[in-house]
Order: C-alpha cells, then structure tokens, then sequence
C-alpha cells in the first residue's frame, strides 16, 4: 500500500480528538489491533497538545498533519510554526516540562517514544517544531 | 464525571468517563475539586473505568489532586 492524506488544523484544544480521531481512521487502512490503534490516538494527542500549549502557547495558530501509509509502517509528521525548542534531548526526557505551573506532568515525549517505533524531533526557536514518528502495523512480536 | 459519595467510610469515589485529554480535563479537574472540597472525604477513589481515552494531561491532572 502507498497513500497520503494532508490535514490543516488551528491550535484550539478542541481540534485535539478530531486529530487523532482522524489519523487513527486514516491509519485503519492498514487494519491495526485495536490497541495499535489506541497507541497511535495518544501519540497524535502528545504531539498535537504539545504544539497547541508550547509552540503557540494557547495563540492562535496553524497545526499541519502529515501522514503516509506503506506497507506496513504509517508515518505521521506534526508541525508547528511556534516557538519552537531550545534544547530537544533534554525536553525529551521523562519528567521534563517547562510549564509545570500548567499541571504538566513532562510524560508526552516519552510516551511518544513508546507508544511509536521511532520518533525525529527537529526545532528551530522562533521557526517552528517537526515531529516525525513512524509505527510498524502487524509487526510479530 | 459523577461521584459517590459513601457516609459511612467518608470514602468518595470520583467517576471519570469518555475522554480524558487536555480539553477536556481543565474542566474535569475543577469538578472533581469542587467535590473534594464539599464532601471533604478521608479517602477519595479515582475511577477510570469508563474511560475510553486518556493521554498525559490526564495524568497531570491526576498528580495534582494527590
Ligand atoms: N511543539 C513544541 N513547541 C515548543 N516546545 C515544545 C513542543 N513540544 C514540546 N516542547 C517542550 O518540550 C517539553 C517536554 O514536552 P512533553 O510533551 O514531554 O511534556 P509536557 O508537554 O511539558 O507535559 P505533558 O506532555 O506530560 O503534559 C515541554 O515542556 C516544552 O518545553
Ligand atoms: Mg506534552
């Protein structure tokens, strides 16, 4: 399989299930288990809070979604053009969050990270923050 | 959401349900405040049974009701 879909968004946290509702559906095309499902929902719901809340800080804002399906892997690509990230390793660790005062627990990159086999942070401050995240859909394991 | 509240053991039991993400949980976390504060219960007992969706702001607003 070989298939694209392009998806622009505004930073409302309204828009928040709407994304990942409408990935996850895109997604069902390569017939995921449920709970691979489940897994891409939340990672989407990470990335997409993330640019609403850091990149735009609750501005508004545009928020692209990219995804492609191959074979058996889709790639899902979430963009902002915010603020961006001044040190990407060390907001990625477990338990980092620059706005704690927010009830911010610091859990979205890493559940990103295991909810998905492979996740690319670029950030340029001022520019803008690309996530990039692919999962493998029927993997043995 | 909607609560129980035992008499007896001073036990309230907040239910949670459907989706729990950064929309819907500010709302969430003000009205199970609200409900701490009124009962002022000895134990209080989060519910995600009925939740269908949960990412890391649920798990914020969790963290800071305890
Ligand atoms: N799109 C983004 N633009 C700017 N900064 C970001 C972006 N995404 C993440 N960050 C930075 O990386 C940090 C870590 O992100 P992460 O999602 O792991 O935690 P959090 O969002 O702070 O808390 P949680 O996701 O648990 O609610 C954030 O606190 C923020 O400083
Ligand atoms: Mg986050």
């Amino acid at each position: 399989m070989d298939n694209e879909m392009k998806l622009e968004i505004k930073s409302k946290s309204s828009n928040e299930a709407f994304a990942r509702v409408t990935v996850a559906a895109f997604a069902s095309q390569l017939d995921p288990t449920f709970e691979e499902l489940a897994d891409i929902k939340t990672a989407v719901s990470e990335a997409v809070t993330n640019c609403i809340i850091h990149g735009y800080e609750n501005k508004d804002g545009i928020i692209h979604i990219n995804c492609k399906l191959f074979d058996k892997t889709i790639e899902i690509e979430i963009i902002d053009f915010g603020k961006g990230i001044e040190n990407v390793e060390m907001a990625r660790q477990a338990l980092y969050t620059s706005k704690p005062e927010l009830d911010r627990s610091g859990m979205g990159f890493t559940i990103m990270e295991s909810f998905m086999d492979e996740i690319k942070v670029e950030s340029i401050v001022g520019m803008g923050t690309k996530i990039v995240m692919k999962k493998n859909i029927g993997e043995v394991k | 959401m909607f609560v129980n509240y035992e008499i007896k053991s001073k036990e309230l039991e907040i239910v949670f349900e459907e989706e729990i993400d950064h929309h819907t949980c500010s709302k969430l976390a003000i009205m199970s405040d609200d409900n701490i504060k009124k009962y002022m219960p000895q134990t209080v007992l989060f519910n995600f049974e009925k939740v269908s969706f949960m990412d890391s702001s649920g798990i914020g607003m969790l963290l800071r009701q305890i």
